[in-house]
């Protein structure tokens, strides 16, 4: 493309990072949202001491998995404002048709969304694993799982917020096409601390976390952008 | 190679498709329905007592060709997907939404045969095991795609995200059950394997090849039924179709 008097053509990289910059900026402007899926994750988590009973033994049979369970949910109830609210004022479409390769600012937006969830969330789950009597020794697994595993369900999340943002009440929608393509990471995340509680090496499924990540890096911010451009036809 | 090419281009005409695979259907559905009556009848009646399982192994007969197809039906739905969002080709998007529900169907017939097989073998009606989980799972990925489908109003749009999201869950389908393998299991492992004799003898997996045989025909036809049944809805406005119907009813 050729770069006219009055058209200021981006690289991808500076592209890139004006958009991840923009949605950080409009993220932080609005703290009582940041906040809400951490506290989703903090309070689901307490309601299964509630349902279950408070004995220390079985909380932390249960554990990795509730842990993991939740940072599903919590993402997924998230992902609803990745798309939705540029999608409202209009601020999607100029995406769309200024930002080119469209997945540079589709990652971008995702690269955003995962620092102010994922990331926050890896940082709070030692808390919330001692509310459930998780082994002391299992919390680096926990931690380095979750550092792998909610870019994840962060990535593959934008592919059916993108699918759904046209449609007036895609939440419940989204949960139900997204959640079957997060059990693998369900799977290898809270299998790794369960393996870490049993004295096995959990090395194994971790490298799977990271080559999951590695294909879903490498494909689904295509499938996303693809999805943005069929949603805004 | 030119022929190859003219039928491509041919396979963008709905009407042409619906006139020429009309009788493939029936042929298809008829030959689906031998090889199944025949499958069953041997597999059934006829095959030797499994001698650990006695007689309830039996079902597998029904069990092995629904979970195959269930699993045939997606990738097909993968592939035809990619198809209509490469080429944008119609024809594509129709077989997307043919397939759905009768991939649905095989899906439940696979695990509901499971939950009986189980009974008698497990002793219980639904096991966490490896392979009744990923279709499990499988079967969630099909209300994903019917559900997307409806819920988008524009025909074309819809088709086109419900396309995205089986090509995704199809590059997922792996992924899954290989996690899923994790855990590993009481299902007792494959009987077919391309690479490997069958470890059955041949009075009893002659009888599970023709019933897959006669599934996979009998998925075929239904399937050209179904994107029939398709076209006609969505070209009902046109004078084809019109003259079609009117010449039917007289």
């Amino acid at each position: 493309m050729t770069q006219s008097g009055f058209m200021y053509v981006p690289s991808s990289g500076r592209a890139f990072v004006a958009q991840m910059r923009r949605d950080l900026t409009i993220a932080f402007k609005s703290r009582g949202e940041l906040m809400n899926p951490l506290m989703f994750y903090v309070i689901g988590i307490s309601m299964f001491p509630l349902g279950v009973g408070p004995g220390p033994q079985r909380l932390a049979e249960i554990a990795p998995g509730v842990l993991w369970v939740l940072a599903l949910l919590s993402t997924l109830l998230s992902l609803d404002t990745l798309f939705r609210r540029d999608f409202d004022d209009g601020t999607l479409e100029q995406l769309v048709l200024n930002v080119d390769p469209l997945f540079v600012g589709v990652l971008a937006k995702v690269f955003a969304h995962w620092l102010v969830t994922g990331l926050p969330l890896t940082l709070l789950s030692p808390i919330a694993a001692l509310m459930l009597f998780l082994p002391a020794s299992a919390v680096p697994t926990l931690m380095l799982t979750l550092l792998l595993g909610t870019p994840i369900l962060s990535l593959l999340g934008a592919v059916g917020a993108a699918l759904t943002v046209g449609l007036k009440r895609g939440g419940l929608l989204l949960t139900l096409i997204i959640l079957p393509l997060y059990v693998p990471v369900l799977i290898l995340g809270a299998g790794a601390v369960m393996a870490t509680i049993d004295g096995v090496d959990p090395t194994a499924q971790i490298a799977w976390l990271g080559a999951i990540l590695a294909l879903m890096l490498t494909l689904t911010p295509f499938a996303a952008a693809l999805a943005l451009r069929v949603g805004l036809e | 190679m030119n022929r190859l090419k003219t039928l491509w281009h041919r396979l963008g005409s709905p009407r042409w498709f619906f006139e020429i695979s009309a009788p493939w259907a029936i042929g298809a559905t008829i030959l689906g329905l031998i090889g199944i009556v025949v499958g069953l009848a041997w597999g059934l009646a006829i095959a030797p007592p499994d001698y650990l399982q006695g007689n309830s192994f039996r079902i597998m007969y029904l069990h092995v060709p629904a979970a195959i197809l269930s699993q045939s039906c997606f990738i097909l739905m993968g592939l035809a997907g990619a198809v209509l969002l490469i080429w944008r080709m119609k024809l594509a998007d129709m077989v997307v939404a043919a397939a759905a529900p009768i991939g649905v169907v095989f899906c439940v017939l696979a695990l509901v045969t499971g939950a009986i097989w189980g009974k008698p073998t497990w002793g219980t009606w639904w096991v966490w095991d490896a392979r009744t989980t990923s279709m499990l799972v499988l079967l969630f990925l099909y209300f994903g795609v019917m559900a997307l489908r409806q819920a988008v109003p524009r025909e074309e749009t819809a088709g086109r995200a419900a396309a995205i999201l089986a090509v995704v869950g199809m590059v997922d389908i792996p992924i899954i059950k290989y996690s899923v393998d994790w855990w590993l299991t009481l299902h007792q492992p494959s009987t077919f394997k391309l690479t490997a004799a069958p470890s059955m003898p041949p009075e009893m997996y002659l009888p599970l090849l023709i019933s897959v045989l006669g599934f996979y025909a009998f998925f075929a036809g239904v399937l050209l039924f179904g994107v029939g049944n398709e076209i006609l809805g969505r070209e009902r406005r046109t004078q084809w179709v019109g003259e079609l119907v009117r010449s039917r009813q007289s």
